[in-house]
């Protein structure tokens, strides 16, 4: 297996964008993703494209052909990868397997999705749970993350001013993202006052609906030397499935998917978890940030909560999580979440965050997960100065 | 010996009390509690129908028999709100039970009678011999019309009797029917609400009925008013079965134990299916009961139930119906009634 | 139209029918090809008791469209005396009825309509056992 590179990255603003349709997202990261790393459409060989569900959003399957098509990469090589929420990260996984192999040097591994449509967004997101067993008895999505958070609150008394500091957090951080769907500081008492979606989840613990594409280049390393790039390695890369169904896991208080696909990338990577610099984590719910952090070996178990409220986990503390601003304010167009995770990745260790930028970071973490814990891929890249 | 080895009867939490359906229409409340002799009636919750109810009583009857549900070979559900227009609700009772699939299914309706119809017909074919066991419910989420009188009435709530020829608890002695085409109260195919003849649903409809059906009886089995301990008379109100009671010569003392409808309301097939359960669960061995159902449309049926040694063994493996009557009632407002009751237009698909 | 994939669901949404591996004696519901805890492939017809306890729940306040008349509502997971775990409504239960503990058992109601014009659809809920 070779070793690989990110040379390029490109996304779209993540927003309602009401002018923008499922085909030219795509289109707009991945020509960004191309520019940005001087390499021509003709030269990639292959492309994976996560998206959770164009079919329920905009009725648009088959998106292998039509997205290539749009953003004139055709007739190359390309596939569609689903995994619930997921799916970003796992088109990610896909791509370095086909560098990494060796069948091709020049891979794009990308993600979108168009939630703003029209659909029912409930409705299509709950297709990533147990629709039979789950979703048919009338829970949502918000639903099985609220039982995560009563669990994990009567296991360890998590409070919901814990998880209203990630919300608050995570905000603040939105405001220095350029492409964030939302750029307003909130305080504790707004989120904990927010009008009621599952107890004890409110509107500002929940991430929102949002259109949005992410792209990135993979290469061999070899490649990326000869392109003068700053070196980007995919140090580790780790991946796990789990019980599709919530009340089929030994401990409601966590989500061992996480745990397993971290441990395989640090493994592979050869690192700690103190020793990253910096994570992105899956924060499609406020308990879900606090429950991944714990799953990252970031914390202890059952501290993630006093961890977010006392700023260990802030853009200038201990162990900063999502300095992108996370899923609650950058948004979570649920297919390209993986890779805009990436991106900010590989923002952050080539020094181009701006005004979020963390202070020389080496290693980066990127955690993304489907469903209420039924898959995860964790990816660490490694920047060489 | 015929009758009944196994019965149950399921009455649902929610309630609305007279006043709170008063006060929406500006009624006098003490008028109507006095006029209906009724305090409070029972609301099906948003998740509950003909089907739920029907199975939640056949369950409680099922305990109570001991039998093996597979031995049943009759399913008879009596209703004048099956969820369905078209499609059995039978159907879905016997498979949530576990009867049959080798079972004879049907669904009744005749107004408020369509209970003991059911409960006729299972008897008939355990009598004669077709049958092990035949399961007869009767069940009902019947409307009321807003503002009208009969929304103080119209209830929720069902019973289930098995019948059979081993370890009968309660034998059916004699049965009667008596029936003639008199329009009281009816709906049309398409209309939400029943529409009723005012007054003319008492004298020449229910009283008609109801008084012949148990002088036909009483003749029948040569039996006087003082051979029961308890009558149970179906109840649209509080006041009209009081009235037949006296009228037939029954005293205050037998008709009370059956008489649920001052807490519960009119659960109109499941009427006097539950009057008959709320004496079974409080009846000593040699106890006989005479039962008046009505329909409207119209009809009535009677049954001289004698109950046996078996009752007492069998009474307290299920609920009581005066013991879920009065437990942990959720009172609803008015608008929480009328939005579970489905009078809301609400903006679904 | 849900008939199909409704009708197959009956004796696990109707009657509890659950497996229980020859194996290892691990109780699958709903059944399966394979057991998770050891691999076995064989299986005897078993049904899930109805008694247990709430391990964990919620109260739905921005429900799916077909739930929109029963909002709010507690949904649950319930450990039953087997072991077994599932996910259902809680029924008739003010919020504050429910919490991590409370015993339970299951019964049958209506879960949803298939909107206006389709097939309703039955199963299990839990309901409180009071004290």
């Amino acid at each position: 297996m070779r070793d690989v590179a990110v040379v390029g990255v490109g996304m779209t603003k993540f927003g309602e964008l009401w002018e923008t349709p499922l085909r030219d997202l795509f289109a707009e990261a991945a020509l960004a993703c191309l520019k940005d790393a001087g390499v021509e459409r003709g030269e990639v060989q292959s492309a994976y494209i996560g998206c959770m569900s164009g079919g329920l959003f905009v009725g648009q399957e088959h998106l292998a052909s039509i997205l290539c098509d749009y953003a004139g990469l055709n007739p190359m090589a390309a596939t569609r990868v689903e995994s619930a929420c997921a799916s970003g990260g796992a088109a990610f996984r896909a791509a370095w397997l086909e560098v990494a192999s060796g069948a091709s040097d020049f891979v794009l591994a990308g993600g979108v999705e168009k939630m703003n449509d029209g659909a029912d967004a409930t409705y299509c997101l709950a297709t990533a749970a147990d629709q039979e067993y789950e979703v048919y008895h009338g829970v949502t999505f918000p639903g099985l993350y609220a039982m995560i958070a009563n669990a994990h609150m009567h296991k360890y008394g998590t409070t919901p001013q814990q998880l209203a500091a990630v919300a608050v957090k995570n905000h603040h951080n939105g405001t220095m993202n350029p492409h964030a769907q939302f750029s307003m500081e909130i305080n504790i008492e707004t989120v904990l006052k927010a009008v009621r979606v599952a107890e004890p989840l409110g509107l500002f613990d929940c991430s929102p609906v949002t259109d949005g594409a992410a792209a990135l280049l993979l290469c061999p390393v070899e490649v990326a030397k000869e392109l003068g790039k700053p070196l980007v390695k995919i140090l580790g890369a780790g991946a796990a499935t789990d019980t599709i169904a919530l009340h089929d896991r030994a401990d409601l208080a966590a989500i061992p998917v996480v745990g397993r696909a971290a441990q395989r990338a640090y493994e592979m990577a050869g690192v700690k978890p103190k020793d990253v610099d910096f994570c992105e984590v899956h924060d499609c719910f406020t308990i879900a940030e606090i429950v991944c952090t714990e799953e990252l070996g970031l914390f202890e178990r059952g501290r993630g909560g006093p961890a977010a409220a006392e700023g260990l986990t802030a853009l200038d503390g201990k162990r900063p999580v999502n300095p992108s601003g996370g899923l609650k304010s950058k948004g979570h167009p649920v297919g390209a979440t993986g890779c805009a995770q990436l991106v900010e990745v590989y923002q952050q260790l080539t020094g181009r965050a701006g005004k979020r930028q963390i202070k020389s970071p080496r290693l980066g973490l990127a955690q993304n997960m489907g469903g209420s814990g039924g898959s995860a891929t964790v990816h660490i890249l490694e920047v060489n100065r | 010996m015929y009758g009944i080895v196994g019965y149950g009867s399921y009455v649902p939490r929610y309630r609305i009390r007279a006043e709170d359906i008063a006060r929406q229409w500006g009624a006098d409340a003490e008028a109507y509690k006095k006029g209906l002799l009724l305090e409070e009636k029972t609301v099906p919750g948003p998740d509950e129908d003909t089907i739920t109810i029907s199975v939640a009583a056949a369950r409680y009857a099922l305990q109570r028999a001991g039998i093996d549900p597979q031995e049943i070979g009759a399913c008879y559900i009596g209703s004048e709100s099956h969820p369905y227009a078209v499609k059995p609700s039978g159907t879905v009772v016997i498979d949530a039970l576990g009867l049959g699939p080798v079972c004879h299914v049907a669904d009744f309706e005749f107004a408020c009678k369509a209970g003991t119809e059911a409960m006729f017909v299972a008897y008939s074919h355990v009598k004669a011999g077709e049958m092990k066991y035949a399961l007869g419910i009767g069940a009902d989420t019947s409307q009321g019309a807003p503002g009208d009188a009969l929304e103080y009435t119209a209830s929720a709530g069902g019973a289930a009797y098995i019948m059979g020829g081993d370890n009968v608890a309660a034998e059916i002695v004699y049965t009667y029917s008596y029936t003639s085409d008199t329009p009281d109260f009816w709906r049309r195919e398409g209309e939400f609400y029943p529409r009723h003849a005012g007054r003319f649903t008492g004298e020449p409809a229910y009283f008609h009925h109801v008084l012949n059906a148990t002088r036909g009886i009483l003749e029948l089995s040569s039996m006087k008013p003082e051979d029961f301990r308890f009558a149970v008379f179906h109840m649209p109100n509080g006041k009209f079965p009081l009235r037949a009671g006296k009228i037939l010569g029954f005293r205050q003392e037998q008709l009370e134990q059956g008489w649920v409808v001052n807490l519960m309301g009119n659960t109109y097939s499941g009427s006097s299916p539950t009057g008959l359960a709320a004496c079974l669960d409080v009846a000593k061995p040699g106890d006989q009961i005479l039962v008046t159902s009505f329909g409207s449309g119209a009809g009535s049926d009677s049954f001289i139930i004698r109950c046996t040694k078996r009752l007492a063994e069998i009474q307290r493996k299920a609920p009581a119906v005066r013991d879920q009557l009065a437990d942990r009632r959720i009172h609803l407002d008015y608008g929480k009634y009328v939005a579970y009751r489905g009078k809301i237009r609400m903006n679904v698909t | 139209m849900i008939s199909p994939r409704y009708h197959r669901e009956i004796p696990q949404r109707y009657r509890l029918e659950a497996a229980k591996c020859t194996g290892c004696g691990k109780v699958l519901f709903p059944p399966r090809k394979i057991c998770p805890q050891c691999g076995g492939e064989a299986f005897a017809p078993t049904v899930l008791p109805t008694r247990g306890k709430v391990v964990t729940h919620t109260t739905i306040w921005i429900p799916p469209a077909a739930f929109e008349d029963q909002k709010p509502y507690v949904v649950a997971v319930v450990e039953l005396e087997n072991g077994v775990r599932l996910t259902c409504m809680v029924a008739d239960a003010p919020p504050d009825e429910v919490t991590i503990g409370t015993p339970v058992e299951l019964i049958f109601r209506r879960i949803q309509k298939e909107s206006a014009w389709g097939v309703l659809q039955y199963g299990y809920k839990a309901r409180v056992i009071p004290a």
